[in-house]
């Protein structure tokens, strides 16, 4: 076994910088070949998020898709019909704190379908508001019916049956849900409109 | 030492998570399903062999006084790697460990193999010490996924055992569950090196 290099102030320097430049060059070699596919990874989740809460569309909604006070608003049309509108929403009201989800609208304000995207609530208490049990409730709700247009637990006075042992996880869904709704309908119901115009041009 | 013996002593006479009790933080942290032990103990495996090997063909060119920073350099360096390709090739098995990805920089059994083993030995024998200790952490953390798989969520590798809506042993899940599993495993584990006196 040969000596070990001795630990001179010269030999240090010289073998951190050679193992840190070498470690570095292979770094950006495997970041140069991971970078498309996580591009389309990414993008490919994207819209398989909006494609399970909307009805079927034939448009690429991430082209237009507009941004407004961090949710993000994805237009959906079909043969240049508005088919509905994906809201990437969050909430910090989670028990482990923000959560998001993407809820779909249909173009008269009813909910669609909801699905959670990225959350860290409890598993086997919050995390059973990805179940049909709870989310199931949502489908065809049109929150505009609802007493003051506002998303409600049964144990706050409203309609929504709450998990069991997971009342602050269903509060928290329902504020996200919420969100998405006042923003939609406020602001951005005739943008809907506006996207299938275009693309109604296009199409054409 | 024979060298086959590199290999085998990490999987129960040496076991990183039951006998060494290194790594603790993600055996406790993303054991709640057995898949994520695979991926989990995969991902470290591949660190620790990629790791083990560089270090022990490096270990004449690197100075003592500051052998710790070369390691953490070559480490996060393959951590890195993991997390890039993960990210891209399997993005649903990289949305639930997350953090515990990159966390695996700070693994114990990583650096302390690293210090322990390969910086002492050979090429070969760090190969297989780093595959032993890899396998024997996938399969421990594997076995604590199931164990609090099975009694937490009534599924095992995502295959409904009982049916949804039949109560389950719900701590199990929740981290104190994991610090009650992985006791129990370690007082197994004991009960059984000294029956067979391994």
């Amino acid at each position: 076994m040969s000596k070990k290099l001795e630990s001179t102030l010269k030999n240090m320097i010289l073998c951190l910088l050679l193992i840190s430049v070498a470690m570095a060059g292979a770094l950006g070699f495997v970041y140069g070949m991971t970078k498309e596919p996580i591009e389309k990874a990414n993008k490919a989740k994207e819209i398989q998020a909006v494609k399970d809460v909307l009805p079927e569309f034939d448009n690429d909604p991430t082209i237009d898709a507009k941004e407004m006070e961090g949710l993000r608003f994805y237009f959906a049309t079909k043969a240049g019909q508005p088919v509905g509108c994906a809201v990437k929403t969050f909430t910090e009201k989670g028990f482990s704190g923000h959560f998001e989800m993407m809820v779909g609208f249909k173009p008269d304000g009813s909910v669609n379908k909801i699905v959670v995207l990225e959350h860290k609530e409890t598993p086997g208490l919050g995390s059973k508001m990805k179940e049909p049990k709870f989310a199931g409730q949502f489908n065809g709700l049109n929150i505009g019916t609802l007493k003051d247009k506002l998303l409600k637990v049964k144990k706050d006075g409203g309609t929504v049956d709450a998990i069991t042992a997971a009342t602050i996880s269903s509060r928290a869904y329902c504020d996200g849900v919420q969100k998405a709704y006042n923003l939609y309908m406020n602001k951005m119901h005739t943008a809907a409109e506006q996207v299938a115009d275009t693309t109604k041009g296009v199409t054409k | 030492m024979s060298v086959l013996k590199n290999f085998t002593n990490g999987l129960i006479k040496e076991n990183p998570t039951f006998v060494l009790v290194l790594g603790t933080c993600p055996t406790l942290a993303v054991t709640t399903a057995a898949m994520n032990g695979i991926g989990m103990g995969a991902a470290t495996t591949f660190v620790l062999v990629c790791s083990n090997v560089m270090i022990a063909a490096l270990k004449n060119v690197i100075p003592d006084k500051v052998r710790i920073a070369a390691f953490i350099v070559i480490i996060a360096t393959f951590v890195t790697i993991v997390d890039l390709v993960m990210k891209a090739y399997t993005p649903d098995l990289y949305k639930t460990l997350g953090i515990f990805i990159p966390l695996i920089v700070v693994n114990c059994i990583i650096l302390g193999r690293a210090e322990a083993f390969a910086q002492k030995n050979n090429v070969i024998p760090a190969l297989l010490d780093g595959l032993g200790m890899g396998l024997g952490f996938t399969l421990a953390i594997t076995l604590m996924g199931s164990i609090r798989e099975i009694l937490g969520n009534g599924s095992v590798f995502d295959i409904r055992l009982i049916s949804q809506e039949a109560k389950t042993i719900l701590i199990f899940i929740l981290p104190p569950g994991a610090f009650i599993t992985y006791g129990y495993l370690i007082a197994i584990m004991n009960n059984i090196k000294r029956k067979y006196s391994i």
